[in-house]
């Protein structure tokens, strides 16, 4: 069995602020395999972007990372992101208006990438990026354009080719659907999921769209509130969750086949703890329609893809 | 062009209308350049009706026009042709023009998408309440109106303390709450919601739906959904309107235009809606 | 990445769906409460540059206040002058009276530390006066620039514009000339006071006028703006009851930042003999003064008045600039 591509263990972030330490992570582990998609679902504060930018190294001051370890191909990453930042791994955020320079055409941008990490000379760069606005689908005519004379969803596949351009093993994309029109929403997520797929580099899909998460990703990561509660394969999680969280989540997401106007809409009552006050024990029992009294005062550990009580037992029996 | 089906005893009817926006170069560089006057048609000729105590839903994407007609049927813009009609008594035509006396005003409201610009960060959510009531000059009682306030928050799932506080105090979804809650507070026979869940949390935007149609059914109330979630729209709606361009494409009731979409822009939205195989089964 | 929104806690009612969530049942903190807890006043407690300002500020602003209570003398009353006590210099006994003050003497007899004490009166008062006319004057019209838009919106930009080509020393040299011109002769030196507050007032509007413009303009199109339109609430109603409150950030800094400004603009004018007149003299006046006998040796006359108005003007601005950095990240 090949080592995963990407490994993380027990992952801390905080947040000094005035008065007190925000822990914005806690003990987040997880692997991912080459080639593999991966969703990282959650809803706001939850610290799914969070995770995807400390892998990347860019949390912003005064958030640090406060323990654990993140290494890529067996080679330890956090602390030296910027060694592996836009060459192994590669980044597409949510706006595309933001994330290309409006003063730049588009072939500037790819063409400086491309010699930035791959170290070709000018003519063969403006090549490889005319080849590389192919393959996500952009004439390559307009190479000399400006990113303002694109729609939302052309510049997000411009994006795309950036990020690909440096051939990376690892992309981080952060919601990057979210701010596109739900037609050009499918194009995109199937283009990013098809390149990736070819060129054998694996994806962190992050998102709070659990219907992105089950047409695009192979496996899926269930943040609440800081931690992980559940992983498992995309197929999986969603036909059999287990953690009373992901249950709710699925079954709050009005589903196109199954619901009517006559549908109540199964809903997990409060909302998600802000950081300053944090829940004891495990961080969703506030909420949880099967709390126990352990759950008060322990949270449960992260045991086989699920950390909550009502699993522990069974573990621990069967081991 | 498919028009909107009419109804004779229609809560709302819009027929006709249109809205233009002028999009030229200025003036200047247009003598430059020779260019010409340019318009962005906005809405396009739109038709259709609304039963009382019936939710109908406007769906389109970015740039379909749904967020002006929505503008347009409160009041906040001016059609610039076509009628709009409320419970027979007309708002807006075009030789008359807008007809917006304040016993129109107090039965149609509007909730907004955005939960934090919403509500004026600086106001407490009592006096935010309370401000339709006097606007309206509802209840004269400082009293009766401060009990008004508190059962107006009631309604919604929030705490009578919760009138001292300040919106930035709330969570998204208890804002949008408190925007329903004003919606409420002139005792309102028609409500816009453009797009109420759209800046929400999936766990936190079912709750806000429930309690929107529990409202609907508490207190009859008439309901203009706005959105670009088909799923969402598929929750609310009895019937529903697919806006492309400014234009009605498609309109039926929730279930066959849903399920036998006849329109191709209609049946491009139903396909490119993600879905999964878990979800909420009815009931 | 940003740091994420911190939402108050919550409890959970008793059974699911239909329960409904509230904000925690603690009774929620009064004004001064949450004034006290909040981040602006941990981060004052925590600059010392700030705490020594703004004490050196509130002494300042009791000394001038208190000023009856806490001069030793009042230098106006002629009749407690004694002429022999001119140029004493300070803490030395008078050669001819044997009286001593703290900082000396002016060339008729008053006790300076006296006269800095009320000249300070008037520059504050002229400062602060003409501030709040600048302010009141400026976030008005800033306020309908912005709401009402179109012609109105332009006439008052272009009229900032140009007075902004012109220093405002001068404009408030102007402004005052003209007022002068029209009071009547007998009821300048009573008049100066308030015309001096006029004309700084006038030529320091600008600033508030622009920001809060530019603040309106952005409130003008958030959603509860359209609420308030909704209900049929007119202009004028939304203007000072909805956007008012909700641009007012910025002021506090400008004004903070004007007042520092007026206060050098005073005693420039009063310098220049334009301002205070001798009769109800500020620091600025003071200086006048003493400048005439600066080389002849009776240098106290020119130094102390001048220290105060150093130590005024340097702290108002260096709370100015404190307050500037502190609100400015949540301005955004």
């Amino acid at each position: 069995m090949t080592a995963p591509l990407l490994e993380v263990s027990d992952l801390s972030v905080e947040f000094p602020q005035r008065r007190q330490r925000l822990q914005a992570l806690d003990r987040i582990s997880f692997t991912l395999e080459a080639g593999e998609v991966l969703g990282f679902v959650g809803e706001s504060g939850a610290g799914k972007s969070l995770t995807g930018a400390a892998i990347m190294g860019l949390l912003e001051p005064p958030g640090r990372i406060t323990g654990g370890r993140i290494t890529l191909q067996g080679q330890r990453i956090d602390g030296q992101a910027e060694s592996v930042r836009g060459r192994r791994i590669g980044m597409i955020f949510q706006d595309p208006l933001t994330s290309l320079n409006p003063l730049r055409t588009v072939g500037d941008q790819l063409v400086e990438t491309i010699q930035l990490h791959l170290g070709m000379d000018a003519g063969a760069a403006a090549q490889r990026a005319g080849e590389l606005l192919d393959e996500v689908g952009i004439d390559r005519g307009r190479i000399g354009a400006y990113p303002h004379e694109f729609s939302g969803g052309m510049r997000q596949r411009i994006v795309i080719a950036l990020a690909l351009a440096p051939e990376p093993e690892l992309i981080i994309a952060d919601e990057p659907t979210t701010a596109l029109d739900v037609s050009i929403q499918a194009q995109v997520l199937a283009l990013l999921r098809r390149l990736c797929k070819e060129r054998g580099a694996a994806v962190i899909l992050i998102t709070h769209d659990m219907g992105v998460i089950a047409e695009t990703t192979d496996r899926v990561a269930v943040l609440y509130a800081g931690r992980l509660v559940e992983t498992g394969r995309t197929a999986e999680v969603i036909a059999a969750p287990r953690h009373p969280y992901t249950k709710g989540l699925m079954a709050a997401t009005p589903n196109l086949d199954l619901v009517s106007v006559d549908t109540v809409l199964p809903q997990i009552p409060g909302s998600m703890p802000s950081l300053a006050a944090l829940p004891l024990g495990c961080r969703f029992h506030p909420r949880c329609g099967d709390v126990m009294p352990v759950c008060r005062r322990t949270a449960a550990p992260f045991i086989d893809g699920v950390a909550c009580h009502l699993y522990g037992a069974q573990t621990q029996e069967a081991g | 062009m498919p028009g909107g089906v009419m109804m004779d005893n229609a809560y709302l009817q819009v027929s006709g209308v249109s809205r233009h926006f002028d999009i030229s170069d200025p003036f200047l560089a247009r003598l430059l350049t020779g260019g010409a006057r340019r318009q962005l048609t906005a809405v396009d000729n739109v038709s259709f009706s609304i039963a009382r105590g019936q939710t109908y839903a406007l769906v389109g994407e970015s740039g379909s026009g749904k967020s002006t007609i929505a503008r347009m049927i409160v009041g906040l813009e001016r059609p610039d042709s076509g009628t709009i009609r409320f419970d027979g008594r007309t708002a807006f035509d075009e030789r008359q023009g807008q007809v917006q006396d304040n016993s129109l005003r107090q039965k149609l409201q509007m909730v907004f998408q955005s939960p934090y610009s919403s509500l004026n960060p600086r106001w407490r959510v009592g006096d935010i309440l309370m401000e339709p009531i006097r606007a309206f000059d509802l209840i004269a009682d400082p009293e009766a109106r401060r009990r008004r306030v508190h059962e107006l928050l009631d309604q919604v799932g929030l705490s009578t303390q919760d009138a001292q506080r300040y919106p930035h105090e709330f969570s998204g979804g208890q804002r949008q709450r408190i925007s329903i809650a004003r919606a409420l507070a002139s005792n309102p026979q028609f409500i816009v919601c453009d797009e109420p869940t759209s800046a929400l949390d999936v766990s936190v935007q079912a709750q806000v739906l429930n309690l929107l149609k529990q409202l609907q059914r508490d207190l009859q109330l008439t309901y203009l959904f706005i959105s670009h979630d088909m799923a969402v729209v598929r929750v609310m709606a009895h019937r529903i309107g697919v806006l492309k361009n400014g234009r009605l494409v498609e309109e039926n009731a929730a279930g066959p235009l849903i399920e036998s979409p006849q329109d191709p822009y209609t049946r491009m939205l139903m396909e490119s809606t993600p879905r999964f195989a878990g979800g909420a089964a009815s009931g | 990445m940003t740091s994420p929104p911190v939402r108050p806690p919550e409890k959970p009612a008793g059974a699911p769906e239909s329960a409904p969530m509230s904000v925690s049942a603690s009774i929620p903190a009064s004004r001064l409460q949450r004034a006290l807890a909040s981040d602006f006043v941990y981060d004052f407690t925590r600059a010392p540059i700030a705490i020594i300002a703004g004490l050196v500020v509130l002494f300042l602003f009791l000394v001038a206040i208190l000023a009856p209570l806490v001069a030793p003398t009042n230098p106006f009353d002629p009749a407690s002058l004694n002429l022999m006590n001119g140029f004493t210099p300070p803490m030395q006994a008078n050669m001819f009276t044997g009286e001593s003050f703290v900082m000396g003497t002016d060339d008729q007899g008053r006790d300076l530390l006296s006269a800095i004490i009320y000249g300070l009166r008037v520059s504050l008062f002229v400062g602060v006066m003409s501030v709040l006319l600048a302010m009141g004057l400026g976030v008005s019209l800033g306020l309908i620039a912005g709401y009402v838009g179109g012609w109105l919106d332009n006439l008052i930009m272009r009229i900032a514009d140009i007075q902004l080509t012109f220093p405002s020393i001068l404009i408030a040299m102007l402004i005052f000339g003209v007022l002068r011109g029209i009071i009547p002769p007998d009821l300048r030196d009573e008049m100066a006071i308030f015309v001096l507050i006029t004309a700084i007032g006038l030529s320091e509007w600008v600033p508030f006028a622009r920001t809060v413009r530019a603040t309106t303009l952005v409130e003008k199109e958030k959603e509860y703006v359209q609420a308030a339109r909704l209900i049929g609430l007119g202009r004028h109603q939304i203007m000072w009851r909805h956007i008012l409150p909700n641009v007012l950030g910025p002021v506090l800094v400008i004004a903070t930042i004007t007042l520092a400004l007026a206060i050098i603009a005073e005693a420039t004018l009063s310098f220049l003999g334009v301002g205070a007149p001798a009769t109800e003299p500020s620091l600025g006046t003071l200086i006048r003064i003493g400048q005439d006998f600066l080389f002849s040796g009776e240098w106290w006359i020119l130094t102390f008045p001048a220290i105060t108005l150093l130590a005024l003007a340097l702290s108002v601005n260096l709370l100015g600039d404190w307050l500037k950095d502190t609100l400015n990240p949540r301005l955004k």
